[in-house]
């Protein structure tokens, strides 16, 4: 593959102007690995706050990413689809929540399921309540991270060949058939990374858990509200969880980096390399 | 088996309106770029939902605006093979031929499907790409497949969009003749898009309709058209046939 030429900063030059942006991206994660001993991360592991985090954190981001997969895979699948005004308004709505500051979603949350909010009172009456509920922490994950997997997945889906789709009705799939063996099969790389992403999205959830779901141990208490609890008694459990976290969060990279490579299978991949070397 | 097919179509300021109808002889579309040739065909393939008309395979109606019929694409037997071939590029020669549901019409199994698939495969001189991916595959190796997967479930009709476009000269020359023998051997009446005049008679078709600006600009035999051209086009289109005979 050729070296892209023509980009104005490249080169040595290029290089140092570039350094700064790195070294504010990479020296805090290099601080934090060094920040602890390996009986400090031990002693922080065993800590009561430890545990219960991670598998709430654990099981709640499943929960959530399935969630955005199962109902957000239709939603992309539609946005894909003939463009118009309406699906540029829907795409909107899609974005609007990575926008919004995580704080303010778990304020509207709040105004959407707390006890005088919108559906609070028939909720209650049903004796189901949302908020400071591990179900809680299920709706805000979802509410932050989904719009990651659907523009992912949506993108994904427009990559998809219309003449593909045509020839598979033609031969006797239905629009349902067609969707599962040669929409989903090829846009697997994209929804694949959009999901990693939605996950880590997931994973990071403070703000709107916080106000949302609020922060109780075992129930709402989810790796990063534990980080904060922590940071008031004990740093090193702090720098502990901060440490776990981070190892889980860059194993999603796998997925967002390798997976989708290897999914392609050969002829998408030539694809994509024909693609780069054609670049100026 | 004889089919017509009347249709109008608007897709914003796009209009198409066309009347085409051909018995088991191959029929040729000619036409500029943006004349309407794609969309006349996936309108009969059921992909796009015209404004009102016609569509009528033997004595099957897919279409009638009138008595409310549509039929979906897959319950029309209408093989299509688009412009680029249109082959799974996830699955393997075998795979994509045996990709079809309703393969030769018999409520099959998933292995006799792929013995349904390898043997059309054999017959068409392409028993030894099965294990192989599309993308390894070259232009007249593609365009055989995707005429294989067409024909696999016995189609009453066969569109083919272009499907010597993407060939070099000794390609396009052997697919044109493979072409022409196996829809005469079928019997399966087609509608051929096509830029080359050497096409039309290979493929020996009595009727070239030249799609223009939405709609059809003239038709009839190529003879006709050929000595007697109604507009700049159609003249274009069989003058370019005595210079690149002489080449060819």
């Amino acid at each position: 593959m050729r070296k892209p030429l023509g980009r104005g900063l490249s080169g040595r030059g290029g290089f140092l102007v570039a350094v700064p942006m790195l070294a504010i991206l990479a020296i805090p994660l290099i601080a934090l690995a060094g920040a602890s001993s390996p009986a400090d991360i031990a002693a922080g592991a065993r800590h009561p706050l430890f545990g219960p985090a991670l598998w709430l954190s654990a099981r709640s981001t499943v929960a959530a990413l399935a969630i955005i997969v199962l109902a957000g895979t239709p939603l992309a699948w539609w946005m894909a689809g003939p463009t118009g005004r309406r699906s540029r308004i829907v795409e909107a709505l899609v974005d609007l929540p990575i926008v919004i500051p995580p704080a303010v979603m778990g304020i509207a949350l709040l105004q959407t399921f707390g006890q005088r909010g919108l559906f609070g009172p028939a909720l209650s009456s049903l004796g189901i309540g949302v908020p400071f509920t591990t179900t809680a922490v299920v709706v805000a994950q979802v509410v932050v991270a989904a719009p990651f997997y659907i523009q992912a997945a949506a993108t994904a889906f427009r990559g998809v060949d219309e003449d593909l789709l045509i020839v598979a009705r033609t031969l006797g799939q239905s629009p349902m058939g067609a969707f599962f063996r040669v929409a989903v099969p090829l846009a697997l790389p994209g929804m694949v990374a959009g999901a990693a992403l939605s996950w880590a999205r997931a994973l990071g959830e403070f703000g709107a858990t916080l106000i949302f779901a609020g922060n109780f141990v075992g129930v709402t208490q989810t790796m990063p509200l534990a980080i904060y609890t922590a940071l008031e008694s004990d740093t090193r459990v702090a720098v502990a969880l901060a440490l776990v976290l981070a190892a889980a969060s860059a194993l999603l990279l796998v997925p967002l980096r390798a997976v989708p490579t290897l999914l392609r299978g050969q002829p998408a991949a030539r694809g994509e390399a024909s693609r780069q070397s054609g670049r100026p | 088996m004889a089919w017509s097919v009347r249709v109008s179509v608007r897709a914003g300021s796009f209009s198409l309106d066309a009347e085409v109808r051909g018995d088991l002889d191959p029929v040729v579309l000619i036409g500029p770029n943006g004349s309407g040739k794609t969309t006349l065909l996936r309108v009969i393939s059921g992909a796009y939902l015209p404004l009102g008309g016609r569509i009528r395979v033997g004595e099957r109606v897919l279409y009638d605006s009138r008595d409310q019929v549509w039929l979906a694409p897959e319950e029309r037997r209408v093989g299509y093979v688009p412009q680029g071939y249109g082959l799974f590029p996830h699955l393997t020669v075998l795979e994509n031929v045996a990709f079809g549901r309703a393969a030769a019409r018999v409520r099959n199994h998933r292995r006799n499907r792929r013995a349904a698939a390898a043997a059309i495969l054999a017959e068409m001189e392409c028993g030894d790409l099965s294990g192989r991916y599309p993308a390894t595959l070259s232009g007249g190796e593609k365009q055989r497949v995707a005429l294989a997967r067409a024909l696999l479930p016995a189609p009453d009709m066969l569109l083919l969009d272009e499907p010597l476009a993407a060939m070099d000269a000794a390609a396009r020359r052997d697919f044109r003749a493979y072409l022409a023998d196996h829809l005469t051997e079928r019997k399966v009446p087609a509608i051929v898009v096509t830029h080359d005049p050497r096409d039309v008679y290979a493929l020996g078709t009595p009727t070239v309709y030249a799609l223009e600006g939405g709609s059809v600009a003239q038709s009839g035999p190529p003879e006709a058209l050929s000595a007697d051209p109604a507009t700049d086009f159609v003249s274009e289109f069989f003058r370019e046939d005595g210079r690149a005979g002489r080449r060819g």
